[in-house]
């Protein structure tokens, strides 16, 4: 039954192609697509002194790659006017007087206006802004403990930093592309097979095979058996894809990956399978498997958005939407490098998934026409 | 005849889909090595009876047993003694020929010997012996249901299920396809197939003539023939078809069949009638026409015992 399937898969290299690439491009326009980070806020100066000190500040700005300066302003007013024509999204207001107060009391104040319209990217701004003014700190504070020999109070009050554990560079990537590739498998894996069964239906194949003394368990095994390589190889080419195209670290052992990755392929073919046995029709059982797996896996999986900034309910129901656990799994895996035994709680989450699958989907399957 | 020597038994099947009653209480015994056919017209019931011998549909009452195996209580095991080919046959047709054998051997747990070494067998009867390496999918209409009937033979079973296997077969495969049959039975094996091709009935050792679920009469070709009340006049005509009209509801005639080039006629009493109809066609202008006894076919049998024509 297997060695069938693995023949007719060969011999459709359309399909198989598909199958295989289709994780990659997937893997590309999520990974880039979704990431939260935020390049190049366009900014304005305004500074009104211009003095050496002022632009090394300016120049700080630019550097940390965060900002790049979009227009320099002459009047407080411009200000105003160039973020109504969307030319900047942030200004900075630098007064007159900066190097002369930090010179003399060694603090100095500067301004900085957000345009607040997108306040997520306004928050992140503004993190980014503490960043480099916080930089920017350190190093006036050891430039006037070199002259004065005694504490500072730094520039601008600004002293903030932002929470970086695992993630140091603050880069959402690192946290996003390992649910993506959990996405990515849980919507192409349930696609896989659930056209093996409806596709028998469809040709009439499936008469003269409930007619054979076969076992439902045989066709079960002999359907997902190819796919199960299939599938290894999707995920093999992403989580590649991940750490050697989007830089993700991985701090884990592959051993641990193999044997997750397994679990959860297990689950996503059996699910699958099951729609597959459940629909006739090979398009009606694709558009299943893709609206069972596609809405649940992108908003209640976790990979974007936060399981547990969710309302009860909502978390709740996240418990069934089986990507959740892998997502989790992932990320311990890639950014703390965490090994089975963390990860027992997704794990015994996923093998309830697969006991469970397994059993419906070999029951499902039923030798009849009625 | 003992129950050792029936192959296929069925009792009282009856079968209903919503509120059509597909097969109604059909009741037969089909002996071993049997080519027995089932006849009838399209939605006469005859792929439902045959999917209830197969074990893959269920009746809703009647019993069956095949080669002593009660197929509704135990239908995995009958299946092994079973072959079905369903009318669209279940051809790979992304896979060779080689491949298809070998996997439908697979399926019956054929050893990979057996398989190899029968399947050739199957192939040469066939001729299909030059096509191992082509894909089912090119195959021509005649070879593609000669492999499936190969691949349906390929574990050796004790009962062949055939559902039309020759519709839209060519005349030359279909022959070779009966000489398949032949030898099978020659082999023992029974066969169960079902036909609207009334020529091919003939070649059944024994016929059921089913009508709108229900099984009407039950015999052989022969008997079935000596059974239709009446007796057959052919009359050719190079416009058979307004014959027909002329003919019809005329005293003693019994029915008309129009067969092509000509008509059957069936009348009470060819003696009388014979002249009868020349007068009548003479006075109808319709010219000087051969008039003479024939031979009835299953076709004429079916009609005359069923009271419907039949298909082909």
């Amino acid at each position: 039954m297997a060695y069938k399937e693995m023949l007719q898969i060969r011999r459709d290299p359309r399909s198989l192609a598909i199958a295989l690439l289709m994780p990659l491009m997937q893997m590309a326009m999520l990974g880039y697509g979704v990431s939260l980070d935020i390049r190049h806020v366009p900014l304005c100066v305004y500074d009104q002194e211009n003095s050496q000190q002022s632009r090394a500040i300016v120049d700080q700005f630019i550097s940390s790659g965060w900002f790049s300066i979009s227009q320099t302003l002459d009047r407080q007013s411009d200000i105003r006017h160039a973020m109504d024509r969307g030319e900047c999204v942030a200004a900075l207001v630098i007064p007159a007087d900066f190097s002369r107060q930090l010179a003399t009391t060694g603090s100095a104040n500067m301004q900085a206006v957000f345009d607040a319209t997108d306040v997520n990217t306004t928050n992140i701004a503004l993190g980014y802004a503490q960043g480099v003014v916080a930089q920017a700190n350190a190093q006036i504070a050891a430039d006037w403990n070199a002259s004065h020999g005694v504490h500072p109070s730094p520039v601008g009050q600004i002293d903030l930093e932002p929470g970086t554990w695992f993630n140091e560079t603050l880069d959402s990537r690192n946290f996003i592309i390992p649910g993506v590739v959990a996405v990515i498998l849980a919507l192409v894996g349930a696609q896989l097979t659930s056209l093996t069964i409806s596709r028998e239906w469809e040709r009439g194949t499936m008469e003269q095979l409930i007619s054979t003394p076969v076992s439902a368990l045989e066709v079960m095994f002999g359907k997902l058996l190819p796919y199960f390589a299939i599938g290894l190889i999707d995920a093999g080419f992403c989580l590649i894809s991940a750490v050697a195209w989007f830089g993700i670290p991985f701090r884990g052992s592959i051993v641990t990956l193999f044997v997750t990755t397994t679990l959860f392929n297990v689950v996503v073919l059996g699910i699958g399978y099951l729609i597959s046995v459940r629909i006739r029709s090979q398009l009606g059982a694709s558009q299943i498997a893709l609206l069972v797996t596609m809405l649940p896996t992108t908003l209640l999986s976790g990979y974007t958005f936060p399981i547990d900034q969710m309302p009860a309910p909502i978390q709740a129901i996240s418990l069934i939407v089986y990507p959740r656990y892998f997502v989790t799994i992932l990320r311990a895996i890639f950014l703390k490098g965490s090994g089975l035994s963390d990860l027992w709680m997704p794990l015994a989450g996923l093998s309830c998934y697969a006991v469970i699958i397994l059993w419906l989907a070999a029951r499902a399957f039923r030798k009849r026409l009625d | 005849m003992t129950t050792n020597d029936i192959a296929i038994h069925a009792q009282r099947l009856t079968k209903s889909f919503g509120a059509v009653r597909a097969v109604q209480e059909a009741s037969f015994a089909v002996s071993r090595g049997e080519i027995f056919g089932l006849v009838g017209p399209d939605g006469a019931g005859k792929t439902t009876i045959m999917r209830m011998l197969a074990g893959v549909l269920r009746p809703d009452a009647g019993e069956i047993a095949v080669d002593g195996v009660d197929v509704v209580a135990e239908a995995e095991r009958a299946k092994l003694r079973i072959s079905y080919m369903p009318q669209r046959f279940g051809l790979y047709e992304d896979l060779t020929v080689a491949e298809n054998i070998f996997f439908y051997g697979e399926l019956f747990s054929v050893s990979r010997d057996a398989r190899i070494t029968r399947g050739r067998e199957l192939l040469e009867a066939a001729g299909l012996l030059p096509f191992q390496r082509r894909l089912a999918g090119q195959l021509s209409g005649g070879m593609k249901q000669k492999l499936g009937l190969v691949c349906a033979l390929i574990h050796t079973p004790r009962v062949l299920l055939l559902d039309e296997p020759t519709t839209g077969v060519d005349p030359v495969s279909r022959r070779d396809f009966w000489a398949i049959l032949y030898n099978l039975r020659e082999n023992g094996v029974t066969i169960f197939i079902s036909t609207a091709y009334m020529d091919e009935a003939e070649r059944c050792s024994r016929l059921a003539l089913l009508h709108a679920g229900a099984i009407r009469h039950c015999d052989t070709p022969a008997r079935l023939k000596q059974a239709m009340p009446g007796a057959l006049l052919a009359i050719y005509a190079s416009d058979p078809r307004s014959l027909r009209d002329i003919i019809s509801g005329q005293p003693g005639v019994l029915g008309v069949l129009l067969m092509g080039d000509r008509v059957h006629v069936r009348v009470d009493n060819p003696e009388r009638r014979i002249p009868q109809l020349k007068s009548l066609l003479a006075g109808q202008g319709a010219g000087e026409m051969e008039i003479k006894p024939a031979e009835p076919g299953i076709e004429d049998v079916f009609v005359a015992l069923v009271g419907q024509e039949g298909t082909a």
